[in-house]
């Protein structure tokens, strides 16, 4: 943990001197990614293989950022990307593979043993914990978990003395990200956001970044926004670039739209136990540099395939 | 046991251990396995939590979870609070169980899913992590590990506590600061295993039918004592395998 990452006095200070505008945010993904700089803090919003922004993820591997530190609460392929892309250097996590019938990620192990990226590990409260006292503006909040472990070294984490009770309690940081990288449902032209099914840590991590780069699903009108703005979990005033991108998570989910490819996962794993990091790296060659458009990288799936992940994620949730 | 796999029993006798009109916090895989299946046969007033923050889902036969965070561990939730809200009811009391699993325990239940080896930024061996293992360790009323029983797993000191158990054994785990919970039970393929209430070292309650106390001490790296009487579980019925081999046909997680 970097003392930068809970200063709540500098992360104000920030955020009080960026315009926060109710105008249009549209753009293109080269425009918003260009907004990184090398040796950011890319918080990465969704959860696994679960609403990923992959489209940003792939602009940000195409521009080639180095010395990113990456923090998400359970990281998935698009981790291993940026480790073989050599574009980060720690990831802030829970945990990181692709899911129980794939075993260990081999990436995850050929890094982190090798001591090229620091894998430092939060438990999964304590870092929703860290994106909510940064979305409170606060240096810390006092919690239960992950006391007594030896987690709180890894990362650092103190512990404080109730000054009511006296009992111990965890005290655990804030997280102040430099961006957000997010993918949502549906949003209006001035980045008024909503999302359905699971919200993760989303709406925190957009409050605690300074910067907040958006790609969703659908443009609706600002009437549709207005009709229901009890779903509006992000407001305008808080995202700085929102980009068109249907099926911008995949070959990962999206609540009620599409299921993840666990076909490709396969294949995916297939390759890397075959040749390990070779195999990544061939792979970002196919996804993420050779294809020019995100519209391209969707070709290389067919059209076929994300009908078909289309029809299971309406089965599942009856959307 | 003959005609039943490992991790079939290991389901069965977990969903033994659940109550009716509690709740549970339980990961993917066997411990979602028992949860669905305890649900199903005698505790129908169970709701399940699950980390991706799911509260109450009906798991559909066939279309089993692969994580805790996508649309099969949410099918027909009854609401979606979202991870930190899911894991904060677990902190203010409102979960009874945790379910989990584990790569190494030792004598007083601590568990590592972190790293094998001295070095935690050069490890021997990285493992995925804790995700939510340790605060559904540090947070929830009671907790369950489920694990296979081999003296690999079972050692005397694990290499990273990742999730608490009773620590150094004693009071320390209350003097770190963790007041509630504790693990209660270590649910294995030769038996079941608890704790002294005093010194918090892990001994052995039961032992399946056909394995002996000796066959248990064989496969423990550490030396195990026993509760004052040891009971034999009941084998897993027709019944129990015919519901639970339902809800994975496709034995993704059953073997």
């Amino acid at each position: 943990m970097k003392p930068a990452e809970y200063d709540f006095v500098a992360a104000r200070r920030r955020l009080e001197a960026k315009p926060k505008s109710a105008a249009e945010k549209l753009t293109s993904l080269e425009d918003a990614v260009a907004r990184i700089k090398d040796g950011d803090h890319v918080a990465v919003g969704g959860c696994l293989f679960s609403r990923t922004p992959m489209a940003l993820v792939r602009e940000l591997l195409r521009e080639r950022r180095r010395g990113l530190t990456l923090s998400r609460n359970l990281t998935c392929t698009e981790g291993e990307f940026l480790m073989v892309a050599g574009a980060v250097e720690r990831i802030v996590t829970a945990w990181m593979s692709i899911g129980l019938p794939w075993g260990v990620s081999k990436i995850l192990r050929h890094f982190v043993e090798s001591g090229r990226v620091a894998l430092e590990e939060w438990s999964h409260l304590a870092l929703g914990l860290r994106f909510r006292a940064a979305a409170m503006g606060v240096p810390f909040l006092p919690a239960l978990t992950m006391l007594g472990s030896d987690l709180m070294a890894v990362g650092g984490m103190k512990s404080l003395q109730d000054p009511y009770t006296g009992e111990t309690l965890a005290a655990v940081p804030a997280l102040f990200p430099d961006v957000a990288l997010l993918h949502v449902h549906r949003a209006d032209v001035f980045g008024n956001c909503q999302i359905d099914g699971y919200p993760h840590m989303d709406a925190d991590i957009a409050r605690a970044a300074t910067t907040v780069l958006v790609t969703t699903e659908e443009v609706v009108t600002e009437e549709a926004i207005r009709r229901r703005p009890e779903r509006t979990v992000i407001p305008g005033f808080a995202v700085d670039a929102l980009v068109l991108v249907p099926f911008g998570s995949f070959p990962h989910e999206c609540y009620g739209l599409y299921e993840a490819d666990f076909d490709h996962f396969a294949e995916y794993t297939r390759a890397i136990d075959a040749r390990g990091p070779a195999a990544v790296a061939d792979y970002l060659e196919r996804y993420a540099y050779a294809p020019p458009t995100w519209s391209d990288y969707l070709d290389l799936f067919g059209g076929e395939r994300l009908a078909l992940q289309g029809r299971r994620a309406r089965e599942l949730t009856g959307l | 046991m003959t005609g039943v796999t490992a991790s079939e029993l290991l389901a069965v006798v977990a969903a033994r251990e659940l109550r009716d009109d509690t709740t549970v916090f339980a990961g993917v895989g066997v411990p979602l396995l028992a949860a669905a299946l305890a649900k199903q046969r005698h505790a129908p007033r169970l709701t399940l939590v699950i980390e991706g923050g799911i509260i109450g889902p009906e798991i559909a036969p066939g279309r089993l979870p692969i994580s805790t965070n996508e649309m099969r561990a949410g099918r027909r939730a009854t609401m979606l609070p979202g991870i930190t809200d899911a894991f904060l009811f677990a902190q203010r009391g409102f979960v009874d169980t945790g379910f989990m699993g584990g790569a190494q325990i030792d004598r007083y239940g601590n568990v590592n899913t972190s790293v094998i080896g001295a070095d935690y930024w050069a490890p021997k061996v990285r493992l995925p992590g804790t995700g939510g293992a340790n605060d559904i360790a540090s947070l929830c009323r009671e907790v369950i590990i489920v694990t296979p029983h081999e003296r690999r797993r079972f050692v005397e000191r694990v290499d990273f506590v990742t999730s608490p158990g009773w620590l150094r054994g004693d009071g320390s785990r209350h003097q770190a600061g963790l007041r509630f919970g504790g693990v209660s039970r270590v649910v294995t393929t030769l038996g079941i295993l608890g704790f002294d209430p005093e010194s918090r070292r892990m001994r052995i309650e039961a032992v399946h039918p056909g394995v002996s106390v000796a066959t248990i001490r064989e496969h423990t790296g550490f030396e195990l004592g026993e509760a004052p009487r040891v009971e034999t579980t009941e084998p897993p019925s027709a019944e129990e395998l015919e519901r639970l081999r339902a809800l994975d046909p496709e034995r993704r997680f059953l073997g």
